[in-house]
């Protein structure tokens, strides 16, 4: 993740310690993929307790741009940023492999460098990453437009084929695919580019 | 303590009857018994017997395969560690230093193979990351039975979930690996891990222990029961019973070992930690043993003070434990505070568990009482080696297959060639293992510059974590492989060994890296019997050779022996002798790299040449450097393991490997592949398959078909070279002494066809190719995996 910010995007950016509670001088906070202790428990559970996550509900809350990728859309619905979770694949194995998505990008601030319907890829690296929410919940976020990334081919068995989900404001987005690992071009695509690049602005 | 012996007869035959159990039980022989009591001077107590088990046995010492071991090359101008220590270590140039290593963890994955695997690969991180590197890449090297049993594939389900679990949530990708399949390796699995890192201290961190008074610190994880006895566990054989050994098999926790990966580097950039040891195999034990005899000095311990994570352990317990993720450090003394500091930051246990001693002896403290008292170098150094007697010629049985002849097999019939194709792509051990590295992440940490089953090797972009600049990271990088031809090393292990080196170096050459150096894993059967020690000898023998002449030292490794099932009729199933090598290479820039795949050429447009480097189609049929003698179309078109493999021209694999690195270097070889697994036909249909299009081929009819086209061996390489190369390249070739000769060319149709004489033998469509080698394991792994977190 700071390799694609810092080495290839040139965007400042540096790691917060998990009992860190300012976000004084942050523009932007993004909850980067991995396996938060372990997630031996239900993904992302512990981590939406840690201190640092306070203060993100807050920075969400006064507008401020936050992206969860992978473990960290786990952690985004695990902390009620967003709506639904994120359950076993549905063959139940781990899932690493270039993904193509849909982008809706609707009013999502941190996707308006993409047009409506454009594909584009990005990696998928994930054991945990079937979305499912309730139907009502569904075709609310169907009606508001916050279903903004959607696998070409379904590769867990994620309702509506869903990959990515914002909150109705636009400034919180969560989604599985790896944004991150599609930045370099030596190691095949710069889809993800623009998605870090809107972090500030 | 123990009383005297009094002297006269064999202390063992004057112990009590209950000692013959404890030493049967620690796997030690009589003989072993009388050498501790005459090292001690006295018997030895409970405690200490099992620490001279787990430090006496194949696994900690050797003592089987010692006296093998010292014929490998093990020096070289890039060499900066050799073997001995946690990981080999050699120089990459440009201020580069990589740390690599190959660990086996056969016998706990076949009784639990998800947590056999996954502590395989949390160990192999230690043994890096000990030394002072960052990991940046795991490998891995599998062995199973035929999926078509169900046990099999279960085994095969586990060990690959168990690796995937702890390297994706440890932040390591696995980037590369192969898996094969045999009879043999039903019930007992072959699961070995390799790890590379970057170094990121100064200096590279030892384990001999320095500085009288000095504390000793404990970090990492606490210490329970689990994992009791598991190196002695590892040398003997598996049978039905073996189930009952689970205990032996540690759990890990790959969240626990990042924060302890975090740490350790930290600290040994703080210059505090004088020399680290991680507890792998015999726990403290051997940490403390080998600590102290390598700074030929003493240690002493205070089980008191080690964190333990249930009450009531024993001194046999606390130093026969084998909890994973916990590292022994010595630190300089006064310095021991701040140091504990960082790793609770981290949220890991760390606690002054003793001191070095002037004495030379492990002293362990128990209740303010000494438990356990052991000379050091008795423990550690100077440990028995069973010397063994070499067959003066092979075992029967091996002279047998050596008289087969090729001219016993029926004529391959024209119509015959595409289903043998398609069964042989279909074939487990030749199938596409996308089905396994899917499941790892192969990309974190953003440094891999060529996916799993893109090329011949795994290339890493080398780029250190602690560079202050990102966009100063240079365009160098690392390749690595693993290999080893089993069936090959099972007819003719002197031969097998050569060609596992072999291949490994070709691999690397085919993506354009220079091979450096060796880790190996000697996976061999008992080598109690006169065959098993034979064919461990006989391999060890080809590796040395070879190693010697590819000038890639050996620079550690790992040995594993005793891979032997007691079926339940009470006979011995060996495995095949498998010594996989794990070799890595130089890449000098990143931006020149191949793969498997060449570039698709316009529609109707005549594409890229495909020319077949090494030994030529018409070799003649009596050359023993090519052939079908342990051959995959035998084994898999006929069911048959036997002939004696090829000789292995090492001075021929030089010169193609070098012409095929220089012609990578110079942009005039768009694609490369080695002819491994099935033969010439494979290695194309592989690369179509890559590639998406298609190929026509036309050769010269020579000998019988199936040589021509399935026989393996003869240092071969096929690459494909644009047409405006080729001229250059052709005189490049001649002028090195490389044998070269076209097969045809690349073409935007779809289809593998091949024309041989005036004969078409084949038109068939690369997605009829590229389903049968991506549906062979799948099709035989359909049962739906068992839940596991990840």
């Amino acid at each position: 993740m700071a390799w694609a910010l810092s080495g290839i995007l040139d965007l400042p950016c540096r790691f917060l310690w998990h009992d860190t509670t300012s976000l004084e001088d942050i523009q932007a906070v993004v909850l980067p993929g991995g396996f938060s202790y372990g997630d031996y428990l239900r993904c992302g559970a512990l981590a939406s307790l840690s201190p640092l996550l306070h203060a993100v509900h807050a920075f969400a809350a006064d507008g401020g741009p936050v992206l969860g990728i992978c473990n960290g859309f786990q952690v985004l619905t695990e902390m009620g940023l967003l709506p639904g979770a994120l359950t076993r694949n549905q063959n139940l194995h781990f899932i690493c492999e270039p993904c193509e998505l849909v982008v809706s990008p609707g009013s999502c601030h941190l996707l308006k460098g993409y047009g409506d319907q454009e594909r584009v890829q990005f990696p998928i690296a994930h054991g945990e990453g079937r979305y499912q929410c309730q139907a009502d919940t569904l075709s609310e976020l169907e009606q508001h437009g916050q279903l903004v990334l959607r696998y070409g081919h379904n590769p867990n068995g994620s309702i509506l084929d869903v990959a990515g989900v914002c909150n109705r404001r636009g400034n919180v987005l969560g989604l599985m695919p790896h944004p991150e690992r599609a930045t370099d071009p030596l190691l095949g695509g710069i889809d993800g580019q623009r998605l870090l690049q809107s972090l500030l602005g | 303590m123990a009383s005297t012996p009094a002297s006269g007869a064999p202390a063992f035959d004057q112990a009590p009857p209950a000692i013959a159990a404890q030493v049967k039980q620690e796997g030690l022989t009589p003989e072993d018994y009388n050498e501790i009591v005459r090292r001690l001077g006295r018997h030895p107590n409970r405690a200490e017997l099992g620490m001279f088990g787990v430090m006496w046995s194949e696994h900690c010492c050797y003592r089987n395969s010692r006296p093998l071991l010292g014929q490998f090359p093990t020096e070289g101008p890039r060499i900066l560690v050799g073997p001995g220590e946690n990981a080999g270590v050699v120089d990459l140039g440009e201020g580069h230093r990589l740390a690599f290593k190959i660990e086996s963890h056969n016998h706990p994955s076949a009784v639990e193979p998800f947590q056999g695997a996954a502590t395989g690969v949390g160990g192999i991180l230690r043994d890096i990351f000990t030394m002072g590197a960052r990991p940046m890449a795991l490998l891995n090297a599998l062995r199973f039975g035929p999926l078509e049993e169900s046990r099999n594939a279960g085994l095969m389900e586990g060990v690959v979930a168990g690796i995937a679990h702890y390297g994706n949530c440890v932040g390591v990708p696995t980037v590369a690996g192969e898996v094969a399949f045999d009879p043999s390796y039903s019930g007992n699995p072959l699961v070995n891990a390799m790890a590379l890192g970057l170094m990121e201290t100064e200096t590279i961190v030892r384990s001999g222990a320095s500085g009288v008074g000095n504390p000793v610190v404990y970090v990492g994880s606490t210490t329970g029961r689990d994992g009791m006895g598991g190196a002695s566990f590892a040398s003997a054989e598996l049978s039905e019973d073996s189930l009952d050994d689970r205990p032996a098999v540690q759990v890990g926790d790959p969240f626990l070992e990042k924060g302890l990966i975090e740490a350790c580097l930290e600290a040994f950039q703080s210059g505090d930690v004088v020399a680290a040891q991680d507890m792998g195999a015999a726990g403290l034990t051997c940490s403390c043993a080998e600590m102290a005899a390598k700074g030929d000095l003493g240690i002493e311990l205070d089980l008191d003070r080690v964190p333990a994570r249930e009450t009531g352990m024993t001194a046999y317990e606390f130093l026969l434990s084998e909890s994973q993720e916990r590292m022994l450090f010595v630190v300089q003394a006064g310095r021991e505070e701040p140091l504990m500091q960082r790793f609770r930051r981290w949220g890991l246990q760390a606690a002054v568990v003793g001191r070095v001693l002037e004495e030379p002896v492990v002293r362990v403290l128990q209740n303010g009482a000494v438990a356990a008292e052991v000379p050091s170098r008795a423990l550690a150094e100077d440990t028995p080696i069973n010397r063994r007697e070499l067959l003066s010629e092979p075992p029967a049985v091996v002279q047998q297959h050596w008289q087969w002849q090729e001219s016993s097999l029926p004529a391959l019939a024209a119509e015959a060639v595409e289903p043998t194709l398609l069964q042989l792509l279909d074939d487990p051990t030749i199938a596409s293992k996308r089905w396994v590295w899917r499941q790892y992440d192969h990309q974190v940490q953003a440094n891999t510059v060529v996916r799993p089953g893109g090329a011949d090797a795994a290339v890493l972009r080398l780029r250190s974590q602690q560079e202050d600049d990102p966009q100063s990271s240079n365009q160098r990088g690392v390749a690595a492989t693993v290999d080893c031809p089993n069936r090959w090393v099972a007819l003719d292990p002197e031969r097998g060994g050569m060609a596992a080196v072999a291949e490994a170096a070709r691999n690397l050459s085919c993506v354009g890296a220079e091979p450096i150096a060796v880790t190996d894993n000697l996976n061999f059967p008992s080598p109690e019997t006169p065959t098993g020690y034979w064919q461990l000898a006989m391999a060890c023998r080809g590796l040395s050779e070879a190693c010697r002449v590819l000038q890639t030292p050996v620079t550690g490794g790992n040995v594993s022996l005793y891979n032997d099932t007691r079926l339940p009729d009470g006979s011995i199933q060996p495995i095949q002798p498998t010594p996989v090598v794990g070799m890595v290479g130089l890449v000098d820039n990143i931006n020149t790299l191949v793969g498997l795949a060449w570039p698709q050429p316009a529609p109707g447009v005549a594409g890229d040449y495909l020319v077949l480097l090494g030994l030529p189609l018409d070799t003649a049929q009596d050359d023993e450097r090519l052939g079908l003698a342990g051959s995959s179309f035998l084994q898999v078109c006929h069911g048959l393991c036997t002939g004696r493999p090829p000789h292995t021209d090492l001075a021929l694999e030089q010169q193609v490997q070098k012409a095929v690195r220089s012609g990578i270097r110079a942009g005039q070889i768009t694609a490369a592949h080695d002819v491994s697994d099935g033969g010439l036909l494979v290695a194309v249909a592989e690369m179509a398959i890559a590639a998406g299009c298609g190929v026509q081929l036309s050769v010269p009819s020579a000998g019988r078909l199936e040589r021509l086209l399935f026989a393996e061996g003869g240092a071969r390489v096929v690459v494909s070279v644009p047409e405006d190369s080729w001229p250059a390249l052709q005189a490049a070739l001649q002028q090195a002494g490389c044998p070269l000769q076209a097969l045809g060319r690349v073409q935007a149709d779809p289809q593998l066809q091949l024309r041989v004489g005036d004969r078409d033998l084949l038109d068939v469509a690369i997605d009829a190719l590229a389903h049968a080698h991506q549906q062979g394991l799948p099709r035989r792994l359909e049962q739906p995996a068992l839940g596991h977190n990840g």
